[in-house]
């Protein structure tokens, strides 16, 4: 039977600083790829829709009709999908943590400045369409 | 004269997080029997299946076990890759597997740290956690995430480790071997830790065996089975040894868990030495049609992915059996003519996850 085997461990303790961080007064731990919140350039955006329509979450609503992008940070998961996926780079992922909130007020809506112009479907000429009938 | 009575354990306990709730049939501090109860924590994660397509369902894999969640995902996507026979980039099969180590690590810490707080040992529930810390960073630092990765995707991974970046966390790792080391000799040479787990929750090899038992509780019984012997991702490419103890009690299960740590460790410095250059992911088209049992080996034991796709973008089937749910028989088996006060240590050595159990 071995006693003390823990002694090592207080002493080497009593002697160090403490292993933990003394948060806020020191800053927490952040990588250049961690995952906190994601953030969008409206100038770049073309409101195309795809962050909506690969969001597994359903949190990313775009209204091209009011020029508007929207996030409800409460169903976001943060998953960096909408990043990858974004053609034009507009999107980022932040790596500060979002605040709390107290009550359901995470939706964030940004007013985008460009919107794309639907396509124009081609107007078949009455000629092509008789020969099609 | 004896009397038995019924004394329910959990579904909330101050020892287990989890909400697993026991019925334990009491008679003069001796439990006769013990009934398991489960179903407070369901999800329903396993019918979305069919309202996700199957790249996004990796996203719901991962979710459902904060603690091997990469292995989930991992396990998934390799399932979904076999049905579409997709080959996979050797590049993105060993950081597969650096991933899988590092969530090994996290987990055995973990684990580890509650068991130590389940005998009353807090100073050293405390130092587990710590050295957890520099797992959980590196974790952070190469996936983005500490607790889900997101780093599964079907093709490939979704980021690269650089190879200064490796050998930083081989470095890392070499340093906290030392203290690893110490911190196990609490685990396992100290007479108030051996006193606490020495022929507690006997689980014969035959038991074990007929009742299904997966992972560490199985490896505790020296019955020598672990799914990566069979090569998945990339250790067939590794030396791999899986960790066997005879004592066939709380004591060898445990002992398990800590061997496997530096076992990891290897594996890690291994993967990072013989790690190939070349691309992370291949662009997966098409619609899944078929069926594949996929398995893995997860902190736990053995994890299978039940995959079923009928030709659409949305899988038909998918069911998970997880090593919590294979551990539970022979849980009841241990807990049979155990003391009371033993019921909080014997429960925590198959490391029970009821997020996995009932998705």
């Amino acid at each position: 039977m071995v006693y003390f085997e823990m002694a090592k461990t207080v002493v080497k303790s009593l002697i160090n600083g403490p292993s933990t961080i003394r948060y806020p007064a020191e800053p927490a731990k952040e990588y250049p790829i961690s995952r906190g919140h994601v953030t969008i350039d409206p100038a770049r955006c073309i409101s195309c829709g795809m962050c909506m329509r690969k969001c597994p979450a359903d949190a990313i609503c775009v209204r091209r009709d009011e020029k508007l992008w929207e996030i409800d940070l409460f169903k976001c998961h943060v998953c960096n999908c909408c990043v990858e996926v974004c053609p034009v780079h507009c999107l980022t992922m932040d790596t500060d943590y979002r605040p709390a909130f107290s009550k359901h007020d995470g939706v964030k809506v940004v007013k985008i400045t460009y919107v794309k112009p639907e396509k124009k479907k081609p107007v078949k000429k009455p000629a092509e369409e008789k020969s099609e009938e | 004269m004896s009397k038995k009575i019924v004394v329910p354990f959990g579904p909330q306990h101050p020892v287990l997080p989890e909400p697993l709730h026991l019925d334990l049939v009491v008679e003069d501090e001796k439990v006769k029997e013990a009934i398991p109860g489960v179903g407070y924590i369901h999800r329903g994660l396993e019918t979305l299946v069919q309202k996700r397509e199957y790249p996004e369902y990796v996203y719901i894999a991962e979710r459902i076990c904060g603690i091997c969640s990469f292995i989930h995902g991992m396990t998934y996507c390799q399932g979904v890759e076999t049905m579409m026979n997709v080959e996979v980039p050797e590049r993105a099969e060993f950081l597969r597997v650096i991933w899988s180590e590092y969530s090994r690590m996290h987990s055995h810490l973990l684990w580890l740290g509650l068991f130590a707080d389940s005998m009353g040992f807090e100073n050293l529930f405390m130092d587990a956690w710590r050295l957890r810390e520099h797992v959980l960073d590196d974790m952070e630092a190469t996936t983005g995430g500490r607790v889900i990765q997101g780093s599964a995707k079907v093709g490939g991974v979704r980021r690269d480790i650089s190879s200064e970046k490796l050998d930083e966390m081989v470095t890392g790792l070499e340093g906290i071997r030392g203290e690893l080391k110490d911190m196990m000799d609490v685990f396992l040479l100290d007479s108030s830790v051996k006193s606490r787990l020495r022929n507690i929750g006997m689980l014969s090899p035959e038991d074990a065996y007929e009742l299904g038992a997966v992972g560490p509780t199985l490896r505790g019984s020296s019955v020598a089975s672990d799914v990566r012997m069979n090569g998945y991702a990339a250790y067939d490419r590794l030396h791999f040894e899986p960790v066997v103890e005879d004592g066939c009690d709380c004591y060898a299960r445990c002992a398990v868990r800590a061997k496997e740590l530096f076992s990891s460790i290897d594996l890690i410095k291994e993967a990072a030495q013989k790690i190939p250059d070349g691309p992370i992911e291949v662009k997966v088209t098409g619609k899944p049609e078929g069926e594949y049992f996929s398995r893995a080996e997860q902190p736990r034991g053995e994890v299978i992915h039940y995959v079923k796709g009928n030709g659409t973008k949305k899988l038909a089937r998918h069911r998970v059996r997880t090593p919590t749910m294979a551990n539970i028989p022979p849980l009841v088996k241990m807990l049979e003519g155990c003391e009371f006060a033993d019921v909080p240590v014997i429960t925590l050595t198959i490391d029970p996850c009821i997020g996995c159990l009932e998705r």
